[in-house]
């Protein structure tokens, strides 16, 4: 298996986490939305540091061979799976246990 | 101080975000077990997923810009950090995006 064969499944199924197995749905929503360019532009920031002074290589048989500054366009999905599961179990795990001071989420 | 690199990198995200939690009080550090039951899921996960790239060869990393320091599938601490510090910055960022689109 590819980078490019695992993250397209890496971001299925952080969807699939979060659309029926948690039913979190952050990907309908708002929040979700106005976070993530957010949380791209950091990670943008940082994966250009991690990739352009090549402290992280890749093989270049495991992927498109499409980059976004030095970066695999692979890891954007790799980073959209990686927030979006954790948000997901994150507000799932608010659900269960509201804290005193925190409203249950949308 | 190369070997410092990648860890120095993970500082400045870390740094980016965590001033959210005084300024804004988005109260996710004082909700450490609902953060750290968070954290655990992730970092098994993909923490595997990397360790079974590591093995495909899908990436590598250079060991003269991360400390050394290799755990269980050669996986360096870097990247084991890397999978808590990335989901502690997006989930302070969501809460404070939260926070102010309630207002």
């Amino acid at each position: 298996m590819t980078y490019t064969v695992a993250v397209v499944l890496g971001a299925t199924g952080a969807l699939l986490l979060d659309l029926v197995v948690l039913r979190t749905r952050l990907v309908l929503g708002r929040v979700f939305w106005v976070t993530y360019p957010i949380v791209l532009a950091g990670q943008l920031l940082a994966n250009g540091i991690l990739t352009g002074r090549r402290i992280v290589r890749y093989d270049p048989h495991a992927i498109l061979g499409l980059w976004v500054d030095y970066a695999p366009v692979e890891d954007l999905a790799f980073g959209f799976a990686l927030v979006l599961t954790t948000l997901a179990i994150w507000v799932r795990l608010g659900r269960a246990t509201p804290p005193p001071s925190a409203p249950p989420p949308r | 101080m190369a070997h410092l690199t990648y860890l120095a990198v993970l500082a400045g995200c870390l740094l980016g975000a965590v001033w959210l939690e005084p300024v804004l009080r988005v109260g996710v550090l004082r909700q450490w077990r609902r953060l750290l039951l968070t954290l655990v899921p992730v970092v098994l996960v993909f923490g595997g997923w990397d360790v079974a790239a590591i093995a495909a060869h899908h990436w590598s990393y250079d060991r003269a810009q991360t400390t050394g320091v290799l755990l269980p599938g050669r996986l360096p601490l870097e990247e084991l950090l890397f999978f808590v510090v990335i989901p502690v910055c997006a989930i302070l960022g969501f809460e404070a995006v939260r926070k102010r689109l309630r207002r």
